[in-house]
């Protein structure tokens, strides 16, 4: 990554594990490791997206991120604040600079509340503005987010799916913040007002310099909208890379079968990739083995990889992959298999 | 050409709603070859599953209705069949699977007893017949270790698991059609992939058609043969998969298809512009109307759009469009 781009968020070491009910009295706590060891920054203005399957600890670490769940271990810089250390008032303020789109808008919309009442909510308990002002920024919001104005009276179930979460990204925005977390912001969307919601987000984009954490499980949607891509499975990153260096190049046994269980509509791309099938599901997180975690299911697992657990390593230009058998020529250990 | 499999002819099922009665299905046809795989596509509410459910006479009762058009299956005509034949149709020669493979097993039975139960009911199977063949049909569905896990409940099994489970209990009377509505979208898209790979070979070995229900276009791509495109109940196009795909002349079908960030062969820095489809599916007081539905979504719309409904006429190579300018596009 290139230094002349600004540094919005640095985390470093993020770790967050849940505890675990315990059947007998003695014996030492056990905890579940969601998010374990992972590190990753984003920068002004651009998108990074962390993808994975259900389970593999994405929202855990986006909320962890934003404060919204508390991580045992590990730093969050935003800016030049640590987001660990903070309390009360400076919370309060960081939190309009770092705000949310959630998955379902069904849910993640008050229906008692009406549609500039919700959009307000955050600047209510975030700034102290005047309610004129907070009239004006609410009209100006809708506008943005292509709703309108006589809308804004109107309560949530009086929505579709697509104009619900049109709300939601109004609500993100009120504050003007710097970086928006968007859990799944599509999936819970019928195909066709996927797209209308993907352009929004990049126009806003652009328009205001907004950077996206982006977490999502369908690889063409974050193709389309990130700069930067963190695999995630069971609990760690296992790749992290740049767009066309994941997609064109993929390094990770994991990320290449992640790409090529992708139903296509190209011909040539469904003829060319070989489907990189990997049998059964994901080991039990609460007792995640030795080695590396996707070792059971990889298709090239040698022995080192059942008893040491790879480290994230830079291979080139910000390329990097978990995995015992890349070697330094950056090439897939797939490769064998051909 | 021989007699198709399922034939489905100027189908319309009725709802009955607080704002009266609507045609959810509105004069659709269709036809289904022996071991063919086609697809219905669309968004949702627009009477994909509704076919489906019509013709395993699962219409919800006292609400929905077949109320003109046939369904024959095999030169029998299923719309005047008495209940206990449906009974029989279903699971011994059309059987479906749904979305959601939790909510449609019964949590307080073994996968074994509910696989069993269906070799029991249907072909008469005695118990222990019955349990062999269900671990059989566990292993035909890939489940490791089948003797083991034929006591499991629902609760231990994984999504893609029992997904899987549901298959097994589709298939277990070797039906000639399989329905199947949406079976992974919950499911993740290595175990998607698995899934299939699984009808795929299912359908090679046994012959078994399958339609599937579905709004993923790669998804289409994937798995079949043929495709129909519905909105608000009628057909919009139909045609062979990859033709339709690369010629789609609805442009209804030309929206699902580019409103999708598609990964291509190589990426390169510049993105694909997604193209929108403004609005949503009319409401369903609006079904059934003379005019084209998509008219107030479609940006080639005219007056004539607006008046009349377009007729299903042939393009190429049994490519069928319901639009006014099909050909002047």
């Amino acid at each position: 990554m290139s230094d002349h781009k600004k540094k919005l968020l640095k985390v470093e070491n993020l770790g967050v594990r849940f505890p675990l009910k315990n059947k007998s009295i003695i014996g030492k706590k056990s905890y579940l490791y969601a998010v374990d060891d992972i590190s990753f920054e984003i920068n002004r203005g651009e998108t990074l997206a962390i993808v994975g399957e259900s389970g593999s600890g994405k929202t855990t670490a986006a909320l962890a991120t934003a404060r919204l769940v508390q991580a045992y271990t590990g730093k969050i810089t935003l800016e030049n604040i640590n987001l660990q250390e903070i309390q009360k008032e400076e919370l309060r303020q960081v939190r309009t600079k770092v705000q949310f789109i959630f998955q379902d808008p069904y849910s993640s919309l008050n229906p008692r509340l009406r549609a500039e009442e919700i959009v307000k909510e955050p600047l209510n308990s975030l700034t102290n503005f005047s309610s004129s002002k907070k009239q004006k920024l609410v009209n100006e919001l809708f506008k943005a987010v292509g709703l309108r104005p006589e809308q804004q009276r109107l309560f949530p179930h009086q929505f579709s799916g697509g104009q619900r979460q049109r709300i939601g990204v109004a609500r993100a925005l009120s504050t003007q913040p710097d970086l928006i977390i968007c859990d799944e912001p599509v999936s819970a969307l019928d195909v066709a007002v996927q797209a209308q919601i993907l352009n929004l987000l990049r126009e806003l984009q652009t328009k205001f310099g907004l950077a996206y954490l982006f977490i999502s499980h369908d690889l063409g949607v974050v193709q389309h909208m990130c700069d930067q891509v963190a695999v995630m499975y069971m609990g760690k990153i296992v790749e992290y890379a740049d767009r066309l260096s994941l997609f064109n190049n993929p390094l990770h046994p994991y990320t290449s079968a992640l790409l090529s269980a992708i139903p296509s509509i190209d011909q040539t791309r469904r003829e060319k990739t070989e489907r990189i099938l990997i049998p059964g599901d994901p080991p039990d997180p609460i007792n995640p083995p030795i080695g590396c975690r996707f070792a059971n299911r990889c298709p090239v697992a040698k022995e080192i990889c059942y008893q040491k657990e790879p480290q994230l390593n830079e291979i080139k230009n910000g390329h990097k992959v978990a995995c015992h058998l890349v070697d330094k020529k950056a090439n897939s250990p797939l490769e064998s298999l051909k | 050409m021989s007699e198709p499999l399922l034939n489905v002819k100027n189908l319309r099922i009725e709802l009955t709603t607080r704002d009266g009665v609507t045609p959810v299905i509105d004069d659709f046809s269709f036809s289904l070859s022996h071991g063919e795989a086609i697809s219905f596509v669309g968004e949702s509410g627009c009477g994909k599953s509704m076919t489906a459910l019509g013709i395993m006479g699962l219409l919800p009762e006292g609400v929905g209705r077949i109320a003109s058009g046939s369904i024959t299956l095999s030169g029998e005509e299923l719309t005047k069949a008495s209940d206990k034949r449906l009974r029989n149709i279903r699971g011994n020669e059309i059987s479906m699977i749904f979305q959601e493979p939790m909510t449609s097993l019964n949590p307080v039975y073994t996968i074994g007893e509910q696989i069993a139960e269906v070799l029991r009911a249907h072909q008469g199977l005695s118990r222990t017949a019955a349990w062999a063949k269900a671990i059989e049909l566990l292993d035909a569905v890939r489940i490791p270790n089948p003797h083991a896990r034929i006591s499991d409940y629902p609760f231990q099994l994984s999504g893609g698991q029992r997904q899987r489970v549901m298959i097994a209990i589709a298939l277990a009377c070797e039906p000639k059609i399989l329905i199947a509505d949406e079976p992974t979208t919950a499911l993740d898209v290595t175990v998607q992939a698995q899934i299939f790979d699984l009808l795929n070979d299912l359908r090679k070995q046994t012959g078994t058609a399958i339609i599937l229900i579905t709004h993923d276009m790669g998804a289409v791509a994937e798995m079949a043969e043929r495709m129909i495109v519905m909105y608000a109940g009628r057909k919009a196009e139909e045609g062979p998969v990859q033709q339709v795909i690369d010629n789609a002349q609805h442009p209804y079908t030309r929206g699902l298809i580019s409103c999708v960030p598609h990964i291509p062969e190589t990426l390169t820095n510049e993105r694909q512009t997604l193209k929108e489809i403004p609005g949503i599916v009319p409401s369903l007081r609006d079904f059934g109307k003379d005019r084209c539905l998509f008219a107030s979504r479609c940006d080639n719309v005219s007056e004539k759009c607006r008046i009349k409904r377009p007729p299903e006429t042939d393009y190429l190579n049994s490519q069928r469009v319901a639009c006014w300018h099909t050909e002047s596009l």
